[in-house]
Parts: C-alpha cells; structure tokens; sequence
C-alpha cells in the first residue's frame, strides 16, 4: 500500500503536525512500508471475532459524588506558556 | 565490595541494623553518578537535594525504629514518564521541556510513603517509543557494558542507572517490552505486571491499554520487594485491579520441582542471534534438572502480534499525545500566525521524528474510512492473542522464551531500519496484548560478555510463582552477581 | 413554489449540564461563575499521567432520564475518545460515548395543533463537556477557561420526527420540564445548561426521501431556535427553488443579523476518530440499580398534569401552569389535602400567591414559603365559612407569607374577624335604616340601584367586618324584598 502525499498531508492535518516537505516524502515512504508489515493482518479471518479493547479486569470503577479541592490556579497555570490573569491565552481561535 | 555494589534488601538490612545510613547510601549514589554518568548517560536529572532530604528523613525514621517499609532509605531512581511534583518530568521530549508537575504520580507516592529517597529521572525514548534510547530527544543513554552500545529501550536510562549502580533499583514501564528489553541487554531482572496491577495515575501515557509500570533491579528478591510497594489498586485509576497482592517473598525460595513451564515453539525463529539461542536453551535445560517439566506449546498468532502492536499502540498513542499542543504547559513555538499555525509548529518541533511517525501511522489507522480494516480488525487479532495465551496456560504454569533476538546492539545500528528496530520487540510485545505479567532474568552472556535475558510469561496476576521460577534459576547461577564492568 | 409546498424536517440533539456536585470524571466543583480555572485540577486540565474515573450520579442520571422517556437502559455501554483539536478541549479528545450509549429508543409527547404527537428518541448518552474561551479583543489573543470542562452532560437525540419551528420548540419545552422535574438538569439556557442543536432539512410535500440537512449549532433560546429553524427552513426552499442545492455544513444562529451563517471553512476535515476509550472500562450496569433509579422516579410532568384535570376537576390552563413546577405542583396537592375547593385553591395559586412570589423577587420560591399547606387550608376555610372576607383574607396571606405566623393568630391580632352574629348585625342594619328612612322609601319606591347604599352604610358601621352575604340578606329581609 503506498500513501499519497496528499493522504499524508491531510493526516498530519488531523494530527496537527506542520511536516516539512522533506517529512512529507520520507513518510510517506515509511509509512507506506509499515502498511505493508501490517497488511498481514488482512490475511487473518477474523470473522466472529470479539475486539479486545480493554486488557484489564477491573470494571466500572465509580466514585461517590462529592467534590474535592481544586487545584489553586496559580499552581495550574504554572507550566502555561501564556497566561491572561487565571485563563490560557491562545492566537485567535475563529480566523 | 563497594557500598553501590550491595542490592537493595543487602543495603536495606545494613540500614536495618544501622551499620549504614541513607545519608551514606544516597552520596554514595551520588559519587557514582559524578563518576559514571558522563559516559553512560542515565540521567536527564538529578535531584540531588530531594534525594538527600528523603534519606535525611528515612535515617530519622530508622533510628526511632520504627522504618517506614523494609526498603525505607534505600535510593532509587525513575524513568522520567513518572510525574514527580515539583521535578521537571520531560518524557525525553522536548515538547515538555521545563514541565514541573502539579502532582506526582500513584507509584511516586507510594515510594516515598515507603521512605525511598529518588535520586533523579532517568532517560529513556521519547515518550517510551523505541527500543534503544536512541529516540530521547536529549540524547542516547550507553550500555554500562559495552559503552558503545544500546541499553535497549524505552526504558534504557532506567537499565543502566541500576547496571551501573548509581541507583540500587528503579521503575520503568512496559509498552511493548520496555521493562522486560532493556533488563536483559543490561543484566538485570525486570518486571512486567499483569495489567492493572499497578496504578498507571500520573504515568504519562503511551498506549493505555499497553502501558504498565514495573520493577528493575539486580536480583529477583530486589525486584520483588520492590513490587511489592507499588502493586495495589487505586482508586484513581479505573483500569486498575481490586486484586490483593500476595507477599512476593514469601514463596521465593519455592523452587521449580513439579513445575510445567511451556517452550512456545514460535519463540524460536530464524534471525535470532544464535549465542542467545545456545543460552536460552542451556538455561530451559537447567530448569529440567532442577525438577520442572518442559511442554512444547504452541502459540499461533504470534507471527501477527508485530502487526497488531503497530497498529494499536500508535492510535492510542495519537490521542493520547494530542494534549501537547502548547496551550496548558509544555513548548508553544513563539513566533506562529493564528492558532492552527500554533499548533501545527509546536507539535512539529516539540515532537522528535519516531514520535511524529508514529502519531502519523496511528492517526490514519483511525482515520475515517480505514478503521475497520486497520484498527477494529486489529483489535480482533489482539483478541485471538490473548486466547492463544490462555489455552497455553491451561496445560503450563509459565512459559519461557528469549527477551530479545539480540543482545545489545551498537548505537546507531538500527538507526535507519525502522522494521529491525520494531522487530527487537518480538517476544515481548505478544505479553502486553494479553495483559499478562512477563519478566526478564539474566541468564548467560555472549562471549563478548553481553548480558543475555531470559523471558518467564505468566498467568494473570501469578508474578509470585514467576518470580520463585526466576528465583529458582537465580540462585543456581551467578549471573545477577556480575557487575558492568563500566 | 410557495414555502407550503415544502416539508420540513427537523431533529434535535440536546446538551444538557446534570445537576452533580462533582464532574464527570474528577472532584472538582460544577458550581457557576467561579474565577477563569478556580474549579481546575490535573485531570480536567488534561494535564500529563491524568485518568478519568467515572462519576456514580452520572449514571443513575442518565438511567433516570432514560427511564422517564421510555428508553431501554443498556446493560453495557461504552465509553469513546472524540478526537480534535480545540483550545477548550484540553486532552485533544472528549470521553463521551458513541456506537454504544447507555440509552435508546425512547419517546416524548408533545402537543400540537393538531393534537398529541410522540418524538421518537434515538439516543441518550453520556459525555464531558469542554471549557470556554473568549476572544479578548483587547490583546487579540482567546482566553481559555477550564471551569466547565469535564461537567458532565447528558446528549439526548431525537429521530428527525419534527416537522415545524414550533414543534421543535414544543419539543424542547416539554424535554425540559422533564428533565428538571428528575432533578437531572437546571433548565437554564442562558447560562448553557441547556443547550440544543437542530438538524434541518425539507423535501418537497409527498416525498418520502429526506432532503440534504444542515446543522444548527448553540442556540441558546426557545426564541432563537424557532427564529433559526425558520430562516433555515425559508432559506432551504429558496436555495432548492432557485436550482441550487444545500451544502451539508454546520451554520450559526446571529442573533444580531437575525440569520443563520456557515460556521467552519471548508478545508476543515471533519474526522473524529472515534476508538474504545482505554482508561476507562465498559461500564456494565446491574438490575438492581436500574430497579432502585425506576423506584425513585418522580411523577412526570404530563401524567401529573392529566391527573389534576382528572382527579381535582382543574381545567387544563389551571393544570398546566399548578404542574409547571415540581415543588409547585407537590405544594398544591399538599394544600388540597386541606381545602376541597380545587379550583377556589387554583385561583389563589394563580392569583395571590404568584403575585406574593412574584414580588419577592426570587428571595422566596415554593420551597421556601415560611407557611404549611395546612395553614393556606385554615385561611381558605375561614373565607369560607365567613369568618373573613376575601379581600382580608389576602392580607392575611401576605403576613403569613412575610412572618409564617398562623393565619388564626393574625386574624385575631389585625382583628379582621367578620361578624356573622346574625343578631348584632341585625341590629345594625335596623339602626342604618332608621337613619335613612328617606332613602328606604326611595328604595322601596323602585330606586332599586341604592341597594348597595344601605350595604356601604351598613359596612361603614362595623368598620368593614360584617359578613357581606349576612348583610346583603338582611337587607333585603328588612327591605322588604
């Protein structure tokens, strides 16, 4: 399975990842050959099969509902690259 | 015998017995680190004055007799996908550099509720992609014994931290094999829980359904008591186990007569290096003498669980990394137009290349129109691996198997090959899918004396019996007692 | 082709906040208004290492919802990553659920013109809701607010069985006294709690294939969304009649240009990539919960209301507005316990009470009235025996609204007993006509408009206390008619 530039382009859109076209070329090449490990899978027949999802025995685990101490915002707005009083300042959002 | 060369439950009874203290231990960790560590790269950090006011507060403790576990004082270190408060906690990525944690993670708690002074955070893959170190964006960590080689990876720094006896143990977690790998390409014994069995709270995320934290050290009791803190469940994290754990010592001396460990003939594959091939088989033998049985077992798909890993790790992987995006903490490229821009760059330049690839290869396995064939279809396969698992264990209490194709490789070999870096994976990877517990013990070496592992795979929550299985072996050998020779 | 040519078709996907102390996935507070991020922690703030664990009230919530509308409750569901990037989303994906909810196949009578109709209900699920951000033009950057991120939200979707504005918003009333009766959400759209998407499209009438729909996202009033609707309906029928054809796209309500506009650009992929949620677990839900959320089910809103018609003889308007509230309808029928003349009860429900309620400006509510059911029941029957008038009976209730004393206890302190004493009003009635025996001959000589004269003078010397009906008897018994 070979990945176009443009299928490329439009998942790392998805991923918001500003690729150079260097990075552009080289996964597509990459990618593309992965695919082609994992296309093995396709030979399995799996019809019947339940997904596995969850690895884990626990189920459902719920809490009461009660509050618990925020954090202080100074303590969560301590790592924020940009900060406006108590919010996150981001660029514009509608452009 | 140097101070740094004693395990950690020799140390724990020296300072049991006030023949040593923290204080001592933990400087001479220290020592060892100002010594060791510029060639053999372990640490991204040091936390040399938390280190020594834990160890402070532990002699207090053990002078009023009253220890706060049996491994009180003795020091440790993490690989730095644990948050710890206060500490930076990068991940190897550049994308958090200068993150200080809020909060620490469950099993950070509870090595400190149990009195362990850490010693700093220990280098690893970006974001625990990888299987050489190679991937940390803050540069490679070197095989205590061979400079010149990988430690493995993701959880490399961590290796060679305790191989090169800066630290007496240390967590790591395992993915895909990132305990279990890089344990036997540095001589140590390393431990991959059941899933669930150690809370995952505050362990920052590669593939959720994959991820564990477990135990590194120089000897099986070492990797036990250490377990032994951190295995309990957590409120806080829902996939975590309401399982009881069992005292993992208490059965350690146990011994394997009358014992079936299953020989799972798809483990033994072409393209594996045939030293490790002589090893394991010499050391499957050593278990026939000392009692146990070996059954041939079968394990059919494991040929597909490459395929099904690569597949299901990286689309929980692009989600879970989806939260760097420069808004809350972490890089921001300064200079981006608009808030797209923003994030476009500062993933571009927060992210290093294995991470961005696997992003990319799981945000299309997602991705609207491949989902069934990629990822559900995976997910099925990921169903039939755990089913060749259990059937094997309803005639077999364990199974035994190689950790890695290959003893450490040089630095930069497999660089360039994508797939014969995914393949160092191989017999690992399977165990995670399952969700059962797998631990590597050092079972020989090459004639140019690199360590050799030995994979023990077990039932859901059995890593006691694992654990006296590895034990077992142990103390018929001397290989946990070899030190690097860095 | 006039618009009446057309079908429109309609279906609604409601957001509604739940009424939890906690979050959905963390213990931070849901409470309103709080400092920007004062009501954060490492979890909500999608901080690294952080894993949701599940709010119990969520789910009997949504058990509780789904029971009310007659859904089937699922015995396993599944929580869902939805992935996109937005700076109030701060994990890059919202939990929520998908291919696997917790509750279908449901329904909802509404009223219309043309009488009952039943909206069938898809879904209804759970999910987290994101934070807030605003554009602060000042620094021309966006600020982001986490406050709201993680409360929890129940999505219900109807099937598209609305076919008008006004059905939908009928639709939407009803939903939403229904889910304010379970307690389950507050109502409020202006504050967000209660928000509404709407899917248009129109065919042309007799054809049974759907036209293309369109999304209308965040209306935040019943105004709104029958101004929206209607635009897009208007505008639907002009596009098609002009030969062109709708987009399938998602459009904004502009509450200042009265219009619907187009919200994302086009370049904009919408991919979700939905996937099993891996921190959290199927959640399995035992019958036994299902049965302990069905047993403490209140009365709902419709039921309630054909009761009151049916068993208190309430005309609909009068049912309609007793059942509006829970707590108002609950006091009511404390109240009819001791007072048997229902609809004498409803006026003074309608009348005296709402205005005292009214005027307290939102200090008092229903559920804070200082006065029983059994005491509204003693001033009602002492207007109804005559021991007071009707009118001091209002003042009566205005001081037992402000004090809570008992009406007995005013009564004999503002002295507003009327005297029903035949005798002694007798004898005023005697007295005032003696005065004004001019005036009695006029009246017997057929001025009969001086009647209430004799009742004024006769009222003005009891200083307003006797028994108007008594009065009026007597009067005329000594009048002579």
């Amino acid at each position: 399975m070979k990945l176009t530039i443009e299928q490329v382009r439009h998942v790392a859109n998805l991923a918001r990842l500003s690729l150079t076209p260097e990075e552009e070329q080289r996964y597509a090449t990459q990618l593309s050959a992965v695919l082609d490990a994992v296309a093995q899978l396709q030979e399995l027949d799996v019809s019947g099969v339940e997904p596995t999802s969850h690895a884990t025995l626990a189920s459902s685990l719920l809490r009461e509902d009660v509050t618990r101490p925020s954090l202080p915002p100074e303590k969560g707005l301590a790592n924020a690259p940009v900060k406006m009083g108590t919010s996150f300042a981001v660029p514009k959002i509608i452009e | 015998m140097a101070l740094t060369d004693l395990s950690m439950l020799e140390l724990a009874a020296k300072l049991a017995a006030g023949a040593l203290s923290s204080v001592e231990a933990t400087r001479a960790c220290l020592a060892r680190a100002a010594q060791v560590d510029g060639k053999v790269k372990a640490f991204l950090r040091l936390d040399e004055k938390g280190a020594l006011a834990a160890a402070e507060a532990s002699d207090a403790r053990r002078k009023a007799g009253n220890p706060a576990s049996p491994l009180d004082g003795v020091p440790i270190g993490l690989k730095d996908i644990f948050l710890t408060e206060g500490v930076e906690t990068t991940c190897a990525s550049r994308i958090l550099q200068g993150f200080i944690p809020p909060y620490d993670a469950t099993v950070v708690s509870l090595l400190k509720q149990a009195g362990l002074p850490i010693m700093g955070k220990l280098n690893m893959d970006e974001f625990a992609m990888g299987s050489s170190t190679e991937s940390s964006a803050y540069g490679p960590t070197h095989n205590p014994w061979a400079l010149d080689r990988t430690p493995g990876g993701s959880s490399g720094g961590s290796a060679a931290a305790v191989a090169a006896r800066e630290v007496f143990g240390a967590l790591g977690t395992d993915t895909g094999g990132s305990i279990r790998q890089p344990a036997a390409l540095t001589n140590l014994v390393g431990l991959k829980p059941t899933y669930g069995r150690v809370s995952r709270y505050g362990v920052i995320a590669f593939a959720s359904s994959l991820d564990q934290v477990g135990p590194m050290a120089r000897t099986v009791a070492d990797t036990a008591a250490l377990l032994q803190l951190i295995a309990r469940h957590d409120p806080l994290d829902s996939t975590s186990a309401p399982v009881e754990a069992p005292d993992y010592r208490e059965d350690l001396e146990g011994g394997v007569r009358g014992l079936k460990l299953g020989v799972p003939r798809e483990y033994f594959i072409d393209g594996m290096d045939p030293e490790v091939e002589a090893t394991v088989r010499e050391a499957l033998r050593d278990y026939e003498r000392m009692g146990a049985t070996l059954v041939e077992v079968s394990l059919p798909h494991t040929k597909y669980a490459l395929a099904t890993y690569y597949l299901l790790a990286p689309a929980e992987a692009s989600s879970n990394l989806a939260r760097y995006d420069g808004v809350r903490y972490g890089l921001r490229a300064k200079d981006a137009k608009g808030l797209r821009e923003m994030y476009g760059q500062t993933r571009e330049r927060g992210f290093g290349a294995e991470v961005k690839r696997r992003i990319m290869l799981g945000t299309y396995a997602l991705s609207a129109g491949y989902y069934d064939a990629y990822y559900l279809r995976a997910q099925k396969v990921r169903t039939l691996i755990r089913q060749d698992f259990s059937r094997a264990f309803e005639q077999v209490d364990a199974i035994l198997s190689p950790t890695s194709p290959v003893p450490a490789f040089k630095l930069g070999e497999k660089a360039d090959d994508l797939l014969a870096m995914y393949l160092m994976d191989v017999f690992t990877l399977p165990c995670n899918l399952a969700g059962i517990p797998g631990l590597s013990l050092p079972c020989g070496f090459t004639k140019s004396n690199l360590p050799i592992g030995l994979q023990i795979l077990g039932k859901p929550f059995d890593e006691a019996r694992m654990l006296r299985i590895a034990r077992a072996f142990e103390r018929e050998h001397d290989f946990t007692r070899r030190l690097a020779p860095v | 082709m006039p618009l009446s040519d057309f079908q429109p078709v309609i279906g609604l996907e409601v957001h509604a906040q739940q009424l939890t102390k906690s979050k959905i996935f963390c213990g931070c507070s849901t409470e309103f208004g709080a400092e920007p991020n004062r009501n954060t922690c490492p979890v909500c703030l999608g901080m690294p290492g952080v894993l949701p664990v599940l709010n119990q009230r969520v789910v009997e919530f949504a058990i509780r919802t789904g029971l009310a509308l007659g859904c089937t409750i699922k015995k396993t569901s599944v929580w869902s990553r939805k992935n996109y990037f937005y700076p109030d989303l701060p994990k890059g994906y919202q939990i929520t659920q998908y291919d696997q909810p917790i509750c279908e196949w449901g329904s909802l009578t509404i009223d219309t013109p043309e009488g009952e109709k039943t909206i069938r209900i898809r879904r209804i699920h759970m999910e987290e809701d994101a934070g807030k951000s605003v554009h602060d033009a000042s620094v021309g950057e966006s600020l982001v607010d986490l406050n709201r991120a993680g409360v929890p939200l129940l999505e219900i979707v109807s099937e598209p069985d609305l076919r008008s504005a006004d059905e939908a918003v009928e639709y939407l009333k009803a939903l939403r006294d229904v889910l304010v009766y379970l307690g389950v959400n507050d109502g409020n759209m202006e504050e967000g709690s209660f928000r509404c998407d709407a899917n248009v499209s129109v065919m042309r009438k007799g054809e049974t294939k759907y036209g293309q729909r369109v999304e209308l996202k965040n209306i935040n009033s019943f105004r709104f969304i029958k101004q929206a609707i209607e635009y897009e309906i208007a505008r639907h029928v002009e596009v098609i009649e002009s030969g062109g054809k709708i987009d399938q796209e998602t459009r904004l309500w502009d509450t200042q240009r009265g219009e619907t506009r187009s919200m994302r650009s086009k370049e904009e992929a919408h991919d979700y990539r939905y996937f099993p949620e891996p921190d959290l677990p199927p959640l399995h839900i035992p019958d036994a919960l299902i049965d302990q959320v069905a047993q403490g089910l209140p009365e709902l809103p419709r039921p309630k209301l054909q009761r009151f018609m049916s068993q208190y003889g309430l005309p609909a308007y009068d049912a309609k507005l007793l059942c509006a509230e829970r707590p108002l309808a609950e006091f009511f029928e404390a109240c009819a316990q001791h007072s048997k003349d229902y609809k004498k009860l409803s006026n003074w429900f309608q009348g005296e009470l709402a205005r005292l309620l009214n005027e307290s400006g939102g200090t008092v509510g229903i559920s804070t009235l200082k006065f029983t059911p059994a005491q509204l029941g003693e001033l009602l029957t002492a207007v109804e025996k005559g021991t007071i008038s009707n009118n001091a009976a209002k003042d009566v209730l205005g001081e037992m609204f402000r004090t809570g004393k008992a009406p007995d206890a005013i009564i004999a302190e503002k002295g507003l007993a009327q005297v029903s004493d035949t005798g002694a009003v007798e004898a005023v009635v005697d007295e005032v006509l003696a005065k004004n025996a001019g005036e009695v001959e006029k009246y017997r000589a057929g001025k009969k408009q001086i009647f209430g004269f004799f009742v004024g003078q006769v009222m003005k010397a009891m200083k307003g206390k006797g028994n108007p009906t008594l009065v009026n008897e007597l009067l005329k018994k000594k009048l002579g008619d």
